[in-house]
């Protein structure tokens, strides 16, 4: 047990210019950083406003910066954290802030709306059901446990520096069309939006949003540049071109 | 009037499993629909639920068909289940599980390349499609992925605090937003209902802060009945350390992939007292047991899939027995399976990657080397509104209900991987029905005064000064009571001291106060959500006091035996009467239709 120094971020809605708080709360084992914020609620500034669900690591709703690090708060055990020096917390930072810890991520479900939807196959048998061998299923599994942290879209430079949000859809969204364009049964083509409307062409694979991923998904690898890869072979590949001329 | 209105023809409230597939429903048929939910989309429980969802297709046993799984369930729930809908609910769950292949879902497959199903307690054959263990996060991110393509206008963020009436029939909905505090009108033709549960009026519990029985408290405050109040699910296996984490869900998967449970001597407790119901579905040796879970479709099911109910109550006896781990629970083994099969380390983390995550980074516990500490936590209220088995309509015009929030599938007692396909059919149900109520009646018109009524009580606890205790101590105090009181074991004395003091509780939360202002303020809406609570835990201990017997997730250490006669055939209702006070008596069982009845005597 231990009386630990935190930085919280508040800010009184979006307008605000917001600042770091300090408050002091006493730690026990195995306490998450989720629950420090709670207790600093309850002891020292009630209306301190946190937004969390499950508390378990399966929601993805408390997604902040922890000492600069974005973090689930709910997955952040504070024995991993060093508590000699105050610790900051503070929302994810390529969104807008509505109040104190609690991010703005309409984006994201707006971005979403614009991706074209699942578009199966007929049915491989007469009942209506299809046939799929697991080892197909498993790299779409991957990328479907995605819980929608948008940790991912934190941490891309295209979006956190740049605020391209409106050319590039960010990680967390190519890897929800990867899914869908990975998927045995999807017939629909997203290639041209992708390069268009979504920007695919700005990531320029830096990992980040695979490192933070508490899902561990391999982000890049398996999902944005196997996309790249399609992309690139439907429009700049000069054998496809040179095909597509003589078939057209 | 001030506040924005929403004009809809279908308004949902919530949106879980469904809330979604009821959205998705009442827009197909060309209603206007809009889905107000507390949290942001995707985010309620569904996403937690983990191990499957129930569907007779047959994939893995082809013995297994509507008949095996109707009669499952209603031995479940001993036999308090309405009929209709358990018999609606084992009929439609293989053709939502297919819709939702339609639709992306990409659940695990067999080896012919259909859907895989798995073995979970109570079910006669391998039953829950699944995908590993996060079926619910692909339910629920399917339905919203489906969702956002169909026109249905989300809220999120809002929570409703009132329903709006014009006579007799509901016409909307007044809420407030999180963000801002403002405040909302919705008119609709007919209203839905998918609220969940009411897991937050215990203290350890597997539910999130919004599990409060908003729903229930919203049909009940308009004179809905609600039945089956006395049976809430104590999952047997919630973590119980470190304390921050206690009683978050540990699945049932883990048992269903061969995970055993040992006390502090190291004796697998479950072979004793199989309860009679079950002796000759149970397994009678560790070996039988093994040979059921790795799929020999001779064997018997080994005793940790017993009903949830049975196996709840046989470790907290085990822990009365000062045989309990050393942080109050018992060991669920799952790394012992590695005596079996040679890849048991990544057997286990294939099988149960979430389960893995959740231990080895809350706990830093290895789970395909080190036994878990597990223990009882709330995690499901069988009772709710009553509804129409067809219609899911409740006794108000124009008010459904589905899901948790909805009550009589499940009676005394819920299957697991039931409450998934429950959400799927009866979401459909509610949906379509509420549309056509919607078509067939005509247009509404919200009553200026009973929205500024529902106003003014909504700003109440801003504006008083705070001198009792706050919307957190009720809260607490509330949740202290009824784990102690009416909680996995009952007596008549506990739960009339429960009854007083939820009173007494009442009457500070009418007072009570929330400082700071409108936007984003947790404390109020903890005072908000105090009155809910507080109606659902009144007939929790009030129709657990009625019901004289022990049955299903109601035991009473003062009536520890089954009522074969009267309360076999009676189900408890809970209503407003006219006075304002909760009217709580027995009602009879919905009668069962001759096919199922000879179902039942045949299968047994």
């Amino acid at each position: 047990m231990s009386q630990v120094e935190f930085k919280v971020w508040r800010q009184d809605g979006a307008t605000d210019e917001g600042g770091y708080q300090r408050y002091s709360t006493e730690i026990t084992e195995g306490m998450v950083v989720l629950d420090a914020v709670h207790q600093i609620q309850a002891e020292s500034a009630n209306d301190l406003a946190v937004r969390w669900n499950c508390k378990a690591g399966k929601c993805g709703s408390c997604s902040a910066e922890v000492n600069g690090k974005p973090r689930l708060m709910c997955m952040t055990r504070m024995s991993d954290i060093d508590t000699s020096r105050p610790i900051t917390i503070e929302p994810v930072r390529a969104f807008p802030v509505m109040r104190d810890l609690v991010p703005d991520v309409s984006f994201n479900f707006e971005a979403k709306k614009k991706i074209k939807k699942f578009k199966p196959r007929k049915p491989d048998s007469e009942d209506g059901t299809w046939r799929m061998q697991q080892v197909d299923v498993e790299r779409v599994q991957e990328f479907r446990k995605c819980i929608e942290c948008f940790l991912c879209q934190d941490v891309c430079h295209v979006l956190r520096d740049h605020h391209k949000h409106d050319e590039f859809i960010g990680p967390r969204l190519l890897v929800y069309t990867a899914a869908l364009d990975m998927h045995p049964l999807d017939e629909e083509n997203r290639l041209e939006d992708l390069k268009e409307d979504q920007g695919i062409g700005y990531c320029n694979i830096t990992k980040c949003c695979t490192k933070v991923c508490p899902e561990h998904i391999t982000i890049t690898d398996n999902a944005i540049i196997p996309l790249k890869e399609r992309v690139a072979s439907e429009f700049y590949d000069p054998l496809t071109r040179l095909f597509k001329v003589f078939s057209s | 009037m001030d506040h924005p209105v929403h004009e809809c023809d279908v308004l949902i409230i919530g949106a879980g499993g469904a809330g979604l597939r009821a959205a998705i429903e009442a827009s197909q048929q060309g209603c206007k629909t809009a889905v107000v939910c507390k949290s942001l989309l995707g985010k309620a429980h569904t996403v937690m639920a983990e191990g499957g969802m129930a569907a007779a297709i047959g994939n893995v046993d082809e013995r297994d068909n509507w008949k095996i799984h109707v009669t499952d369930t209603l031995r479940g729930g001993q036999y308090l289940n309405n009929p209709m809908m358990a018999e609606l609910h084992a009929k439609e769950a293989p053709d939502r599980v297919r819709e939702l292949e339609a639709w992306g879902a990409v659940f695990d497959r067999t080896k012919d390349g259909r859907i895989l199903q798995r073995n979970f307690g109570g079910h006669a054959y391998p039953r829950l499609a699944h995908v590993g263990d996060r079926t619910g996060l692909e339910m629920i991110r399917t339905l919203q992925d489906h969702g956002i393509h169909q026109g249905i206008d989300f809220y999120m963020e809002m929570t409703c605090t009132k329903l709006l009436m014009d006579s007799g029939r509901v016409v909307g909905a007044f809420a407030y937003e999180r963000e801002k505090g403002r405040f909302h009108v919705f008119s609709a033709k007919s209203v839905v209902l998918a609220t969940g549960g009411i897991g937050r009026a215990f203290k350890i519990t597997s539910n999130s802060w919004e599990y409060t029985g908003d729903g229930h408290a919203l049909a009940y405050d308009v004179g809905a009945e609600l039945i089956d109040m006395e049976f809430v699910q104590f999952h047997p296996t919630g973590m119980v350390w470190p304390p921050s984490v206690r009683g978050i869900l540990v699945t049932e998967g883990v048992r269903g992939e061969g995970g055993i449970l040992k006390n502090s001597d190291g004796d697998r407790f479950m072979f004793e007292g199989i309860p009679e119901l079950y002796v000759n579905q149970t397994a009678d040796s560790a070996e039988e047991g093994w040979r059921y879970v790795t799929g020999d479709r001779d064997a018997r099911r080994p005793p940790e899939l017993l009903t949830r109910d049975h196996v709840a109550r046989k470790i907290v006896e085990q822990i009365k027995l000062g045989k309990g781990s050393p942080h109050g629970g018992v060991f669920l083994d799952i790394a012992w399976i590695k005596e079996k099969m040679p890849n048991a380390q990544e057997h286990i983390k294939k099988k149960l990657p979430s389960m893995y995550h959740q231990f080895k980074e809350l706990a830093g516990i290895d789970i395909t080397t080190t036994p878990m500490e597990v223990g009882p936590t709330t995690h499901y209220v069988m009772g709710g509104v009553r509804v129409d088995a067809e219609s899911q309509m409740s006794s108000v015009p124009g008010l459904f209900a589905a899901g948790e929030c909805a009550a009589g599938l499940h009676g005394a007692n819920r299957l697991g991987g039931n409450s998934l396909s429950d959400l799927v059919v009866f979401g459909k149900r509610a949906g379509e029905y509420a549309a056509s109520f919607a078509k067939e009646n005509s247009s509404v018109s919200v009553d200026e005064t009973q929205v500024e009524s529902a106003v003014s009580h909504a700003l109440e606890p801003l504006e008083r000064d705070g001198q009792g205790p706050g919307p957190y101590q009720i809260q607490y105090a509330l949740q202290e009571l009824m784990q102690d009181k009416v909680g996995i074991v009952r007596l008549e004395a506990e739960m009339e001291e429960a009854a007083a003091e939820i009173a007494e509780l009442k009457k500070q939360a009418a007072t009570v106060a929330a400082p700071g202002n409108r936007e984003y303020n947790p404390g109020w809406h903890t005072a908000l959500d105090l009155e809910n609570l507080l109606i659902v835990s009144e007939a929790v201990a009030r129709a657990g006091n009625l019901r004289q017997e022990s049955r299903g997730a109601h035991f009473r250490d003062d009536y520890p035996e089954k009522d074969k006669d009267y309360w076999a055939k009676h189900n408890i209702s809970c209503r407003r009467g006219d006075d304002g006070e909760m009217i709580v008596e027995a009602v009879p069982v919905v009668p069962m239709r001759d096919e199922i009845k000879d179902l039942v005597e045949e299968i047994g």
